[in-house]
């Protein structure tokens, strides 16, 4: 059997950073497991420039005495304790010695498995070269040409901005920035931003670097056009219509937290998001969250949380608590963020009868309209059946019909059979890093 | 971000493509102008998020079927086959 670890984060974004160098830093023995090739989650992805508060949490994990296990996807938890993540370059590495999967005991867990994209369907969403908007920053990160492209950036959130930030300093020509809300819905959170020097620096920044995009409120993509791949957008605001040419279109509508794994381990969800006490401990004894899981609140708020849930699992109550009421402080920033960024309803009628909602099983909104409920349009239509697991269009389906996921079975992720099967996978020190 | 000095040389369709080192497969494929993978009815897609949940940038890679090349990164002689017609039914 593996050596136990004292402290096991699923994530390795802000909040799994914070919290595992919290950990090693309080003389714990701890691991952590991300799906990623780099670590830094999604919002701190290597391949660009990062800010200097992201180098030194990067630096800090760097040095600090963490087990690594980058570039594994959870898969399972086979029995209480245990973890169990498939390589995802098994099939393919060069070395075909190194073991597929691997179970990791430990004692406490830290669940940082952050947040994903939500997508609305509308006419053309499937068509190559309409992504999210993380989803296209994602893409760039790794390594796609982005510089004189010209790209609209839609949906709604704060991400928009920062991915049309990065976008236009890469040399994209950013053709749009359509925002569904209006300004009246995000007045309370430019009051928050407002009392947050650093937040209205970053905000004004990014506009300061976008300012020769135009920047619509109440405006969303009503369709993408192409043939083989995207041609151009026609884009809706109030009653008026337009259609602009454009190589890209980056649309996301906010986020939607992961919350897979703690449901799998039966974590208490509230209104989609797993339940916490103050310290970020979850109803299952032993399993704390932290980060998007908990409530969408951003960077800094995650970095905080990851701090809360390591000092707490190491019971160091009080340094645990110091750092609550810091959190607490932030709390009104996060629900001005989940009403900004609230959908029009305007939105359930983008979809026509045969946009696909379901991309993995090609599922058409009119086999969808007579269902009652999630698991009847799973048995019936194949929706959500797919290897992403309805992942993508759960959160649509959520939106759209109120329907919400039921129960989670592993696998997690489709894994392969032999990880089901066979000894338990040792560690090997040689492909594990770990600092002294 | 220093300035790439060497590349990864690999094929995506048997058509070579350079990457700098930390490109995705997923990068690469669209660098080489093609889509990922078709769609059950027919249609073609490509990387949707980025972050591995979608699914829709699965190819083969090595001859190994069904890989989220948006999770993994760019070896040299790396052989990509992204699917190119409707599957059979």
């Amino acid at each position: 059997m593996n050596p136990i670890l004292d402290i096991l984060v699923t994530g390795a974004g802000p909040a799994g950073i914070a919290a595992a160098v919290t950990a090693a830093e309080c003389g714990l023995r701890a691991g952590v497991v991300d799906d990623n090739p780099a670590s830094g989650g999604q919002i701190w992805r290597s391949g660009a420039h990062l800010p200097a508060g992201a180098r030194r949490w990067k630096a800090r994990f760097d040095a600090a005495a963490v087990v690594r296990f980058q570039g594994w996807r959870v898969i399972d938890c086979p029995e209480p304790g245990v973890v169990r993540a498939q390589r995802n370059d098994a099939e393919v590495a060069s070395d075909p010695a190194a073991e597929d999967r691997i179970d990791l005991h430990y004692r406490q867990l830290i669940l940082a498995t952050g947040a994903r994209e939500r997508f609305l369907p509308f006419p053309g969403w499937t068509l190559p070269n309409v992504m999210g908007a993380g989803g296209l920053d994602a893409m760039v990160r790794g390594g796609l040409p982005i510089a004189g492209k010209r790209v609209v950036v839609a949906g709604t959130g704060p991400l928009l901005l920062a991915v049309a930030t990065h976008l236009a300093a890469r040399g994209a020509e950013i053709v749009a920035i359509c925002e569904q809300a209006s300004l009246a819905q995000m007045a309370p959170l430019m009051f928050q931003v407002l009392r947050r020097p650093g937040k209205l620096w970053q905000g004004a920044s990014f506009r300061w670097i976008t300012r020769k995009s135009r920047c619509l409120t109440r405006c969303w993509p009503v369709a993408a056009q192409g043939d083989q791949r995207l041609r151009s957008v026609t884009l809706q605001r109030d009653r008026k219509q337009w259609t602009v040419d454009c190589d890209y279109l980056a649309c996301g509508f906010h986020l939607v937290p992961s919350t897979e794994l703690a449901a799998l381990l039966g974590c208490r969800l509230e209104n989609g998001f797993v339940a916490t006490d103050e310290l970020m401990q979850t109803s299952a004894p032993g399993i704390w969250c932290a980060g998007e899981p908990s409530g969408i609140g951003g960077v800094e708020l995650s970095l905080l949380e990851g701090q809360i849930a390591a000092l707490a699992a190491a019971g160091k109550t009080g340094a645990a608590r110091r750092l609550a009421a810091q959190r607490r402080g932030a709390l009104p920033f996060v629900r001005a963020l989940e009403s900004a960024c609230r959908l029009n309803p305007q939105l359930r009628d983008l979809a026509r009868d045969e946009t696909i909602v379901c991309r993995c099983e090609d599922v058409p909104l009119k086999a969808l309209r007579d269902r009652t409920g999630w698991r009847d349009a799973r048995l019936h239509t194949r929706c959500g059946m797919g290897p992403c697991q309805g992942r993508i269009c759960g959160g649509a389906a959520e939106f759209l019909f109120g329907w919400h996921a039921g129960s989670i079975r592993p696998p997690l992720f489709p894994a392969l059979v032999s990880c089901f099967s066979g000894p338990d996978a040792a560690l090997d020190p040689a492909t594990h890093r770990e600092a002294p | 971000m220093a300035e790439p000095t060497s590349s990864v040389a690999l094929t995506v369709d048997g058509k070579p493509v350079q990457v700098v080192p930390g490109t995705t497969v997923a990068a690469a494929a669209l660098i080489a102008g093609t889509q990922t993978r078709v769609s059950v009815s027919g249609e073609p897609r490509a990387p949707l998020c980025g972050m591995g949940i979608c699914f829709e940038c699965r190819v083969t890679i090595d001859g190994v079927p069904h890989q989220r090349s948006c999770q993994i990164l760019c070896a040299p002689g790396m052989q990509v086959a992204t699917a190119r017609e409707l599957p059979a039914p």
